[in-house]
């Protein structure tokens, strides 16, 4: 199909100077172009924000309606469902969003994610793996997690794990303090990440092997990451907003829209978080987009799944940290756009000529308040039912044609 | 002694504002003099029910109570049974292991089911922390709860303040030590509520392991030494130790945490000499507690425990239905 040249005209880049972009065949042709071709199509931006495409690292569903309202042009999808152990799996689930939604399947690291037996994980990357997931749970047995490392790392690939101990975590549905005692649940100590963090960066620092922890969460664990980074370890971690905006008092009253794995921290923790994201600590910010239905919701807490729908409020709650001064509206679009997108090899995530016109215009003031039963998502379990928030994508390009 | 403990109604606020509650789900919710309130009207139904042979009431005559109990239960259910139909009720008990919910309903549509057959109440029991608050903001009538996972069991605290009370005249200034497994405990849970709302110094006494995280934040002092956590204290209240916690996960044995944590008359000594030895039963003779304490004539009060169970439960169950009822100045 025949793209008409695109300019997008007034528009503020990352919320900084105002500038025209050209695009050309689905690419970013130019920044202020000196001149245009004829046929141009233009779009006046009235000075909103111009930003990269957000690539949503580390989400367990396909849900088109929610990422392209949440200003998502290509998401990692987790190997839980399937799972994605097999390249036919991996083709597939790679082709699920096209044209309009690029999903990069994450190659399940080991048979069935039973964390025994390694996957064919070289087959999968043939078939458009970007790199090794874990899934919900880490590799338990030490020496499995070993040769998964040093098996991706010679592909190239980076692995992605979860960081719970899994023997502290068994059966429990919270953190350890005072709000999961005063409601009966069983609880695991938040040292439960930072143990499994340890481990992994030990297997790091002998294989060589790159890790990304795809959420950090407590002080501790992050203590680790940022010690490791200064000792030259290729490590990387993430982080999605429920973990910085909330505390596990959010689970009072049993509310499982609040239950997430890893669980909801103390509030020494979520400041923890907020000093790692300003630090530079952490490198990505994900959704995590889960959405599940009240067939998994609408139970008893310990007995309902853990996980939120994310992709909507992603973007609003970026633009919270940067209203609250914790980062600048650049460091916010390389956590959820430009690290993901050199974690998963992909050449993206940047507005630069040259590369695939996957952008967005961000009305960043916009006030609008966040609906459980009015979300674009499949399921509306959000953990920020009923906030008030600022900044919305008003507009998606991927690959140059409009989605939105 | 016990009857001059009941205060006068001109104490409390007039009508429903004395128990401003649609449901009993947790003691968290309520105040002081709610619990005063509670336990006054409870008083009563003890009256009437050592009167004599006669122990009826026609009060909620042509009411439905549904006891949905799914966890199993033997006394607690009987006590809400016995409770509802001296009030003149028609109850009507649902057991887990004959219901839909084996089939996979799931406790929303069991509810909703309840709430169709026009229940004028509903007590719950679950095995879900959680559970009996889901189902309370689904259905139209008063829900009470009769034990939650390790959340609450409300009745049971209400039950062992009136016992304390009568006992000792009061349920204030007390030293009260809640000995055994506090962490998978809701009975726990729900009397350190309480009574420390009503202001006692309550103490739990548990070997470490069974000690739920930031228990000192619910305004308890924690002693791993059971005849440190015993000295001196007005009450002792021992908890049921589940068998499947003895199997070497939480403890090593039964016979070990009799030696360290079993009420013995010797241990039983530290304590002030009029202590009071209080359990919520079923027991486990020999291990969390020996039979001579456990049958001590004047110090234990496990039988007058369950008395107190069925007047508590018919107090709740009035005052939870007076809306409905009704009654002048409660709507």
């Amino acid at each position: 199909m025949e793209l008409t040249p695109l300019l997008i005209a007034n528009a503020r880049l990352l919320g900084g100077e105002t500038v025209g972009l050209l695009v050309v065949d689905g690419r970013i042709a130019a920044l202020n172009p000196a001149e245009t071709p004829g046929s141009t199509e233009t779009v006046d931006a009235k000075g909103q924000w111009l930003a990269p495409g957000i690539i949503d690292l580390g989400v367990f569903a396909t849900d088109k309606p929610a990422f392209h309202f949440g200003g998502i042009t290509r998401a990692a999808l987790m190997p839980d469902s399937g799972p994605l152990d097999g390249a036919g799996l991996v083709e597939r689930a790679a082709k699920g969003g096209k044209p309009d939604l690029w999903v990069h399947p994450l190659a399940a690291a080991t048979k069935g994610l039973a964390g025994q037996e390694l996957a064919e994980i070289g087959l999968m990357k043939q078939a458009g793996a970007r790199a090794v997931a874990t899934g919900r749970a880490r590799i338990a047995d030490a020496g499995v997690m070993r040769r998964v490392l040093s098996y991706a790392a010679s592909l190239g690939l980076t692995v992605i794990v979860h960081a719970e101990d899994e023997g502290l975590t068994a059966g429990t549905v919270a953190t350890d303090g005072e709000m999961a005692t005063r409601l009966g649940l069983a609880s695991a100590p938040a040292v439960a990440e930072a143990m499994a963090i340890a481990r992994d960066l030990f297997l790091v620092e002998e294989t060589g092997a790159p890790i990304h922890f795809r959420q950090v969460t407590t002080a501790r664990g992050l203590d680790l990451v940022r010690a490791a980074k200064a000792r030259g370890v290729p490590v990387t971690c993430g982080i999605t907003p429920a973990h910085l905006f909330l505390s596990d008092t959010a689970i009072g009253d049993f509310r499982t829209f609040a239950r997430l794995s890893p669980p909801l921290r103390s509030e020494d923790d979520r400041h923890a978080c907020l000093a790692a994201i300003a630090d530079g600590t952490i490198d990505v910010l994900a959704s995590g987009h889960d959405p599940r239905g009240p067939e998994d919701k609408r139970l008893p807490f310990a007995e309902a799944q853990p996980g939120m729908a994310g992709a909507e409020t992603l973007l609003a709650m970026g633009l919270q940290l940067v209203r609250d001064g914790h980062i600048a509206p650049t460091r916010l679009f390389d956590l959820l756009a430009a690290n993901p997108a050199r974690l998963l090899g992909l050449d993206a995530g940047r507005i630069e000529a040259g590369l695939d016109a996957d952008v967005i215009l961000i009305d960043e003031g916009t006030p609008w308040q966040v609906d459980a039963k009015k979300m674009a998502a499949y399921a509306g379990n959000t953990p920020f039912d009923g906030m008030p928030v600022q900044g919305r994508a008003t507009a998606l390009w991927k690959g140059g044609q409009r989605i939105r | 002694m016990t009857s001059s403990t009941i205060r006068p109604a001109s104490d409390y606020p007039p009508g429903g504002d004395a128990f401003r509650h649609r449901h009993l789900t947790g003691i968290a919710q309520l105040t002081p003099w709610e619990i005063s309130y509670v336990l006054d009207a409870a008083e009563e139904w003890v009256e009437m029910n050592r009167a004599g042979a006669a122990k009826h009431d026609d009060k909620l005559a042509g009411l439905t109570i549904i006891n949905a109990f799914f966890e199993n239960s033997t006394r607690t259910l009987l006590s809400f049974e016995i409770a509802g139909k001296r009030l003149g009720a028609d109850v009507v008990n649902m057991h887990a292991a004959q219901s839909s919910v084996k089939k996979g309903e799931t406790l929303i549509d069991t509810a909703m089911t309840l709430n169709a057959m026009r229940a004028d109440a509903i007590v719950i029991r679950h095995a879900s922390s959680g559970a009996v608050q889901l189902i309370a903001d689904k259905v139209d009538c008063p829900v009470l709860n009769a034990g939650d996972g390790r959340h609450e069991h409300p009745t049971q605290a209400l039950l062992d303040a009136l016992t304390i009370r009568r006992r000792k005249g009061k349920v204030e200034g007390l030293t009260i030590a809640i000995c055994g497994d506090v962490l998978h405990s809701r009975v726990a849970r729900s009397n350190i509520l309480a009574l420390t709302l009503l202001g006692n110094e309550v103490r739990v006494v548990a070997p470490p392991t069974l000690i739920p995280p930031a228990i000192d934040r619910m305004h308890v002092r924690v002693f791993t030494d059971m005849d440190e956590g015993l000295n001196d204290a007005d009450v002792v209240m021992m908890l049921r130790l589940q068998n499947e916690r003895m199997d070497g996960a939480y403890l090593p044995s039964a016979r070990e945490y009799h030696a360290l944590y079993g009420l013995t008359p010797k241990r039983l000594e530290r304590a002030k000499p009029d202590a009071i030895v209080m359990h919520p039963g079923p027991m486990n003779r020999g291990v969390e507690i020996d039979s001579s304490v456990a049958d001590h004539p004047t110090r234990s009060t496990i039988t007058e425990q369950v008395e107190m169970g069925v007047a508590v439960r018919m107090a709740c169950l009035d005052i939870l239905t007076r809306r409905k009822r009704g009654v002048p100045g409660w709507n």
